[in-house]
């Protein structure tokens, strides 16, 4: 991003195939709009959010990232959302000992027929970011060590 | 090879605390087979030799480096890229090299708070403020110290590395096992493992290797072990309460905590596959937490005071995030 243009914050977004990523969907056949800052990713399950997605988005260029799942009591797998409310404010305290807002990171319910409250939290947690300022992580350092250009695989994260 | 035929060996400590040599030499007689089978040219805690000494060496002329400690300075960065140079096998030996380690945990605080820990409070007696100066003059001429660093960093950070062997320290058994190994492959009997790969240590976790009873678990609240009245030695102490991080942790050390009743602070490092270890406890702890209540998890988390000092303990250095935003910012890079 050239030092002329406004900032625009880049929000990893991680939907649950069963609820949110459909409201996303919804959200999209019913015209209704948000930012373009969120790039989403659809797991099978909010319960599949490993921190280390998080951690690898916050420290590869994302300035937020946005988790969301069924509503408490709905989850597709029974109760695993409750789960990724845990890792959640676990995740939320661990970050800010490293000094990470906890504004950058969210969680939000949304069920598949919630398009439009998925749309407005998105829209209000971009703008949340953008009051924040860039994360601006640094990354590996390009041409020293083995570790340098290491790409995570899915698979290898896998639980 | 030097004048007597033998290969070359070199060991170099960076940012430890000596822990490792101490490991290497409680090998006890095996010692000798590395005596036997290997010309020292460079250890600076057990023989003199100079910088210049192995600026001298040929490149790749020392066969095997054991190279612990993490990057914390100039001086460190330019051993280690000497060294890379002049070894045909460079081990990062121990967490700290692997890792981070102790000293990795500075990666929270900012280069100025260091400082002002080391040199200006309570701890220290330095009525005139005294700090380190990277240059000073003497009547004999200029003299300098190396620059730290704003975050310690991993030796595979700075150089490729050939083999990692994890440990705070290398548990001695595991140390003789790799110099047993090293040693049938110089006489045409082993062949090395793949490059990159973690020697020393087995691929699954510490709880693999721990006899306490598993079950379910459920945890109500994290309790300090010196707060328990009685501690069940049979019962796994995750189960108990005690935050043990014996499940992302690597198997190697034979879960020697565990087993003597204290909880795994992880020094084995992250079990093979895991990319974040914190992340990968976290995962787990939170699994166990038995609430659906987020008031009551928020207060079950409380009795978790320092997540990072619970998960990153031996690990930041080497985690993705790799340290926190104040330590980065005396870099003032953020």
């Amino acid at each position: 991003m050239s030092e002329n243009q406004p900032f625009e914050p880049v929000i990893i977004g991680f939907t649950c195939n069963w609820c949110s990523y459909r409201a996303a969907d919804l959200a999209g056949t019913a015209r209704i709009k948000y930012p373009p800052n969120i790039r989403l990713v659809r797991l099978m399950c909010s319960g599949r959010l490993d921190p280390t997605f998080v951690m690898k988005a916050l420290a590869n260029g994302a300035d937020g990232v946005l988790i969301t799942g069924c509503h408490p009591g709905e989850c597709h797998y029974l109760e695993q959302n409750y789960k990724a409310l845990r890792r959640y404010y676990l995740l939320r305290r661990t970050l800010a000992q490293m000094g990470v807002e906890p504004g950058r990171i969210k969680l939000v319910w949304a069920s598949a027929a919630e398009g439009v409250k998925l749309a407005e939290e998105i829209t209000k947690m971009v703008e949340e970011v953008r009051s924040l300022g860039p994360l601006n992580w640094p990354r590996w350092e390009g041409e020293n060590g083995h570790k340098a250009g290491m790409e995570l695989k899915a698979e290898e994260v896998a639980v | 090879m030097s004048a007597n035929g033998k290969p070359k060996f070199a060991m170099y400590w960076a940012a430890s605390c000596g822990g490792c040599e101490i490991a290497v030499l409680n090998i006890h007689e095996k010692i000798l087979d590395v005596d036997a089978n290997f010309d020292v040219v460079f250890w600076p805690v057990a023989m003199d030799a100079k910088y210049k000494d192995v600026q001298a060496m040929p490149d790749k002329s020392i066969l095997l480096t054991l190279f612990n400690g993490g990057i914390r300075n100039e001086e460190n960065e330019e051993i280690a890229h000497l060294l890379r140079q002049k070894s045909q096998i460079l081990v990062a030996f121990g967490s700290c090299a692997c890792e981070g380690c102790i000293p990795g945990l500075a990666n929270l605080s900012s280069t100025k708070e260091i400082m002002d820990s080391v040199y200006s409070s309570v701890s220290t007696v330095n009525p005139e403020g005294i700090r380190p100066q990277t240059s000073y003059l003497m009547p004999e001429g200029e003299i300098h110290i190396p620059k730290i660093y704003p975050v310690l960093k991993t030796l595979d950070q700075v150089v490729p590395v050939d083999y990692y062997m994890p440990g705070c320290p290398p548990e001695s058994h595991q140390i003789g096992a790799v110099i047993d190994l090293v040693v049938k492959v110089l006489h045409g009997e082993a062949s090395l493992p793949p490059t990159g790969a973690t020697i020393g240590a087995d691929k699954s976790t510490v709880c693999d290797d721990c006899p306490r009873e598993r079950n379910v678990k459920t945890i109500k609240s994290f309790k300090r072990i010196q707060d328990i009245e009685k501690v069940d030695p049979n019962l796994c102490l995750l189960e108990q309460g005690i935050p043990c991080n014996g499940l992302a942790t690597r198997q190697g050390c034979g879960a020697l905590c565990p087993r003597a009743g204290a909880q795994c602070i992880g020094c084995y490092g992250p079990a093979e596959g895991v990319v974040d270890y914190g992340a990968r406890l976290m995962t787990a702890f939170a699994s166990v937490i038995d609430s659906q209540d987020p008031e009551e998890i928020e207060r079950i988390l409380d009795t978790l005071p320092d997540p990072v000092g619970q998960f990153y303990r031996f690990n930041l250095a080497g985690s993705l995030m790799r340290a926190s935003r104040s330590a980065w910012n005396g870099n003032g890079k953020t």
